[in-house]
């Protein structure tokens, strides 16, 4: 077990310094995804990428003001400059007919370009300290030193404990803004709190994973996490733990690959796990809803098979062939012959030599279906005022989607009535 | 000359740009210019790798694939996975600008191709690559297939005038009438994606949504024509490549970075001009 050993190497004390910089990756990462959650509900996703850009001015004005490169300088600056751009966005968002993702990419831009004025101003100014400042353009996790470490990671913890405490008034301002402001909450203060604990991950996780990375940082989980859950406490819980696990795993690979960077692995892991959840997620993953669609598509074929057979063989009382079948309704061979077995195995039908065998259990279905769809008529055409043949086609996709409660609630209100719009009598 | 080289290099990325940006600021689409910007680097490693050049051609090819490959991931995300598209656009171009720095750490050790010029662009250096053309004149090499780059879309936004602009402005309308409204939006995104690659390797990913963005959108405010729109981004654009070439040079700093301030200030100023007017116009009509 080389890979093991490789592991408990990797996490024992010796490498104190390695542990101490995975652990705070991680926590740097749940932060960012906890943070995300909200991002991502509230329909901003984006809003960290121009965050992640914006910073960069805030911590060349401040290195240009202290001449030192002092972590706790860089995270003030940052976090001015930070809060000033979504400052901007959602001031020029309401005041001009400019749409939200030309803001967005403007003010990204232009942030960014100020940094690099900035940034090469002080390069080209000579104080030898400046050495290393532009590195974390391009986040460097792994050689983070242990003091930032250790700030960072106090710094992500209270957000999450923000964001825990807070909980309930930040879902409710991310769902439904206006309602929050009926009921007494200060929903301005609300969002600039919000924004701050975004700011203030995104200022502390730029120097991870790097500008254009952190975007990622704060998206991915939270969209992976939305597969998988709908309730939002739950929704925080997955996406901080992708973070975390994420984090630890992308130092890892760093640490055990020569030169490898840390933020792009952290990202790749991030996504393996966000596309795992977006196709295999229980409800809503890509082949969950296929395994829906093709449930309901072959129930719909079963009731209009069952449907067909009971009107041809006149309501169920003879018996008819399956060539009868074809050549009256024009069905796909292939298909009847598939849908018919179907029907064979649940006791709808028996299939002797070619003949069709309607069992009491299947004239029952062929009913209920041909009943819900002239119950439908008669709404459409009472409360409609459709003509008597426009009904027909919308019925015909409604039959196989009115439950029990519904048939019951349409009879009540049509009063059980006995003749549908063309004369033709219900079954009940 | 070198002046005039690099004026010229960077006149024309804005020209590029300002004439797909007015149909992407129009559609809400800004931001899958930013992602397609930042997807071409594991392409573009790609290409150098393989080919073991960075002659621009193959470099090129690459890049253009991966960008086609981030609209396909961002299309699938919104489409088949049903994500919102802000966040399939921050997945897709994430994944894709990851894996190509992992692609640079590990094969890369000594390519001439690093993420600082993805972001930077090499702008100041474009006179190192001088091409001659006809009647002895010297032409930076970039600059020639941006010139050949800009006939291509100004001649296939005057072909495709009527279909872009319908589809655009009132897509239910276009589809109704039979315009085909998904082989439009291909046609707007191979143009994008050809202008995105095509110009990030001059002045960088970043100076390329600045210029995407920030002249269409103060033309916008200008104007609501869309053909004035077109001419009035691609002056816009080039008197901020401009006065952003000067600023950078007095002030000895980066060009790209530079040119994007001067952007910014310009829409700043717009911004607050024709804030103040509307407001007066409110004024008088109440």
């Amino acid at each position: 077990m080389e890979l093991w050993e490789h592991i408990t190497t990797f996490f024992s004390a010796e490498n104190y310094t390695l542990f101490i910089v995975s652990i705070g990756s991680g926590i740097l990462c749940l932060a960012a995804g906890a943070v995300g959650t909200f991002t991502y509900l509230r329909k901003r996703a984006l809003i960290g990428d121009v965050i992640s850009h914006s910073v960069l001015p805030g911590i060349a004005i401040a290195f240009m003001l202290t001449g030192v490169k002092n972590p706790l300088y860089f995270l003030l600056g940052a976090v001015v400059s930070g809060l000033i751009s979504i400052w901007i966005v959602d001031y020029v968002q309401a005041k001009s007919k400019l749409k939200l993702d030309t803001i967005l990419a403007l003010t990204l831009s232009v942030f960014f370009g100020v940094g690099v004025v900035l940034l090469t101003k002080i390069q080209h100014g000579g104080n030898a300290a400046q050495s290393g400042l532009d590195s974390f353009l391009f986040g460097k996790a792994a050689s983070m030193n242990l003091l930032d470490v250790k700030l960072f990671s106090i710094i992500a913890l209270v957000n999450v404990a923000c964001i825990a405490v807070f909980l309930r008034s930040f879902s409710l301002i991310s769902f439904d803004e206006s309602y929050a402001k009926g009921i007494g909450f200060n929903v301005k203060l609300l969002k600039g709190f919000l924004a701050l604990l975004t700011v203030m991950t995104v200022a502390i996780g730029v120097q991870a994973v790097g500008v254009v990375l952190m975007a990622a940082l704060l998206i991915t989980p939270a969209a992976g996490a939305r597969y998988l859950t709908n309730s939002i406490p739950r929704m925080l819980v997955i996406s901080g733990s992708f973070g975390f696990a994420s984090g630890l795993i992308g130092v890892f690979i760093s640490y055990s690959g020569a030169g490898m960077p840390t933020g792009p692995w952290i990202v790749i892991v991030l996504s393996a796990f966000a596309l795992v959840a977006i196709l295999f997620g229980k409800k809503r993953g890509v082949f969950a809803r296929r395994r829906v669609k093709k449930n309901n598509h072959i129930k719909i074929n079963n009731e209009n098979v069952l449907k067909d057979i009971y009107k041809v063989g006149s309501q169920g009382t003879k018996t008819i062939t399956i060539n009868e079948l074809i050549k009256k309704e024009k069905y796909p061979p292939k298909l009847l012959i598939s849908t018919l077995k179907r029907l064979e195995k649940i006791d709808h039908v028996g299939l002797v030599r070619g003949m069709i065998i309607l069992s009491d259990k299947g004239r029952l279905a062929a009913r209920e279906v041909i009943r819900k769809h002239r119950l439908w008529e008669i709404y459409l055409s009472k409360y409609f005022q459709l003509d008597a043949d426009h009904l027909h086609d919308d019925a015909e996709g409604i039959e196989h989607v009115i439950t029990p409660e519904i048939e019951i609630e349409l009879i009540k209100l049509l009063e059980r009535p006995e003749k549908d719009p063309h004369q033709s009598e219900i079954p009940y | 000359m070198n002046d005039f080289y690099i004026i010229f290099t960077a006149s024309l990325v804005a020209i590029n740009c300002a004439l797909m940006g007015s149909f992407l600021v129009m559609r809400r689409m800004v931001m899958i210019g930013d992602a397609i910007s930042h997807a071409v680097l594991p392409g573009i490693f790609v290409a150098y790798y393989v080919s073991g050049s960075t002659a621009s051609i193959p470099v090129l090819i690459g890049a253009a694939l991966s960008g086609i490959l981030a609209t396909l991931m961002i299309e699938w995300l919104t489409a088949k996975a049903r994500l919102q598209s802000d966040a399939a656009i921050g997945i897709a171009y994430t994944l894709l600008f990851a894996i190509g720095i992992v692609l640079i750490s590990k094969f890369g050790a000594n390519a001439d191709l690093d993420q600082q010029c993805v972001l930077y662009g090499e702008i100041e250096y474009v006179s190192l690559w001088l091409q001659p053309i006809v009647g002895g004149l010297l032409l930076p090499q970039q600059a020639i297939i941006l010139a050949i780059v800009c006939m291509v879309l100004i001649i296939a936004i005057a072909i495709g005038y009527r279909g872009l602009f319908l589809t655009t402005f009132d897509p239910n309308f276009a589809l109704s009438t039979g315009v085909a409204v998904t082989f439009w939006h291909y046609f707007l995104m191979s143009g994008v994606s050809l202008t995105t690659v095509v110009s990030f390797e001059s002045v960088g990913a970043i100076l390329v949504i600045a210029f995407l963005s920030g002249p269409p959108a103060i033309a916008y405010l200008l104007t609501e024509d869309l053909k004035k729109m077109l001419i009035l981004g691609c002056l816009i654009g080039i008197s901020c490549s401009i006065g952003g070439y000067y600023a950078a040079k007095w002030l000895n700093v980066s060009v790209s970075g530079s040119i994007s301030t001067v952007i910014g200030i310009l829409f700043l100023i717009t911004f607050v001009i024709t804030s103040v007017q509307k407001s007066k116009l409110d004024v008088i009509t109440s």
